[in-house]
């Protein structure tokens, strides 16, 4: 049996972890544990570990998903979490312009890890504030070859199109 | 689609930079402690410009340019009435101003408005496409690279500069397809682009050029802003382990991802596709 991986990254609260469970065929594991601090309290838990979901493709293949933790003082599971990995894909909370600076750090540590094709996919962009793709591209200073994708977290059609196009990138880095 | 947020996560010289390098159409709102101001663009240019202290009237903006007499402002304020438009006409038909000194004196006006945002840590700003002054309002369109560049040299904040260029060592610079031509470079600013090479990092430039850490960020972050440079990994650079000393380990390649068949990922594609 083949398994292979995806990492599924970005700040804290932007929807690794429905990413995850939108497309999983299992239930997700997860590591949440509930938000203490009062500053963070913009959701109720927070993934301290990883999470981690399965895509059976056939007798053979498996592919894992793996969410990282948000929060940067669960930063030291990163590069675990990297070993082996396919690609990744960068969530970005639209609706949140503060958390930007800190996906684009996120962004930049990941490419760092490895030399591996990836995404970003800009999530909630159901809500009436988010921010266009277009204008996280330039907000971010993401390079042109990089896709940036609109994303719904909630939503399987969205989250399948962001892992398709992340699959499309490794095929055209392999043909390099 | 609307732009929300607070200038403390994204400033002024950065909200500029968006509108400009997406050409924009529309209205920007930002408000601070005491005053607000009222932005608008066109195609990435901006058009017209105004604040709550300075409302932007024609008169007196004439009047602070010091195109208007005493005795002129009050024979204008028995028409007040009339929108800009119409006032400017009446004022060049009667010669007591030139269509020189209303776009002058109109330009300097927004210039130092956009200016006075770039102090404004604090804030909420608010993009809406697509709406743009009355057609009574007289607009002057103005390219906002050179407003862009001279916003990030009144940049002193270290730890600003620090974040988005946090390790000079690394980042190497490439000169966009901008053209360079009407933005108003300093002898600085060519220093450092007379420098740029795939093989050059940041350091390696402030080196040469003989600048520190501070001068130098504030160059290239000046630069990066108004689209003129982008950030790229120098030539021959291999991928920084960011966190690996973290575990003691030495490894200075990052791996490239496992060895995959082709097959395999068109098996994921073939499969994701029918989930």
């Amino acid at each position: 049996m083949q398994t292979v991986k995806m990492v599924v990254t970005g700040p804290y609260s932007a929807g690794k972890t429905q990413f995850i469970r939108t497309i999983s065929e299992i239930d997700v594991v997860s590591t949440e544990r509930k938000i203490t601090a009062q500053a963070e309290r913009i959701k109720d838990q927070t993934t301290v570990a990883m999470d981690f979901g399965r895509i059976t493709i056939d007798d053979d293949l498996v592919l894992y998903l793996f969410g990282t933790p948000g929060q940067r003082r669960f930063d030291f599971m990163w590069e675990i979490l990297t070993e082996g990995m396919l690609g990744f894909v960068v969530l970005i909370d639209s609706v949140r312009p503060e958390t930007f600076r800190e996906a684009k750090h996120i962004l930049e540590i990941f490419r760092g890890y490895a030399e591996t094709p990836y995404i970003v996919a800009a999530n909630k962009q159901d809500l009436p504030d988010a921010w266009s793709p277009d204008d996280l591209r330039i907000a971010l200073k993401i390079d042109r070859s990089v896709k940036v994708l609109p994303l719904v977290a909630t939503d399987k059609e969205s989250v399948k199109q962001v892992l398709l196009e992340l699959l499309y990138s490794i095929l055209e880095n392999m043909e390099e | 689609m609307a732009l929300k947020g607070n200038l403390r996560d994204f400033n002024s010289t950065q909200l500029l930079n968006l509108v400009s390098l997406a050409k924009k159409t529309g209205s920007m709102h930002l408000e601070t402690n005491g005053d607000f101001a009222n932005l608008f663009f066109k195609e990435g240019k901006l058009i017209k410009a105004n604040t709550q202290k300075h409302p932007g009237r024609l008169a007196d903006i004439l009047y602070e340019a010091g195109k208007l007499t005493p005795e002129q402002m009050q024979a204008i304020s028995r028409h007040a009435n009339l929108t800009d438009k119409a006032l400017g006409i009446d004022l060049i038909k009667s010669r007591i101003v030139s269509q020189q000194d209303i776009v002058h004196s109109v330009k300097e006006f927004m210039l130092n408005v956009v200016y006075s945002l770039f102090s404004w840590a604090e804030g909420t700003f608010l993009f809406q496409q697509g709406i743009l002054p009355s057609a009574d309002d007289i607009i002057i369109p103005l390219n906002l690279d050179n407003v862009i560049l001279e916003g990030s040299r009144r940049i002193q904040e270290h730890e600003r500069l620090m974040e988005e260029l946090p390790d000079l060592d690394v980042l190497a610079l490439k000169v966009t397809d901008k053209p360079l031509r009407d933005v108003k470079l300093t002898p600085d600013d060519w220093r450092v682009i007379s420098h740029i090479h795939p093989r050059n990092t940041i350091a390696q430039i402030a080196q040469a050029v003989n600048m520190d850490e501070f001068q130098i960020r504030k160059i290239v972050y000046g630069m990066l802003q108004a689209g003129l440079v982008e950030l790229t990994k120098p030539e021959g650079a291999k991928p920084k382990r960011q966190l690996s000393a973290r575990f003691g380990g030495k490894k200075d390649v990052a791996p490239q991802g496992p060895a995959v068949k082709r097959s395999v990922i068109e098996r994921l594609i073939t499969r994701i596709k029918r989930i």
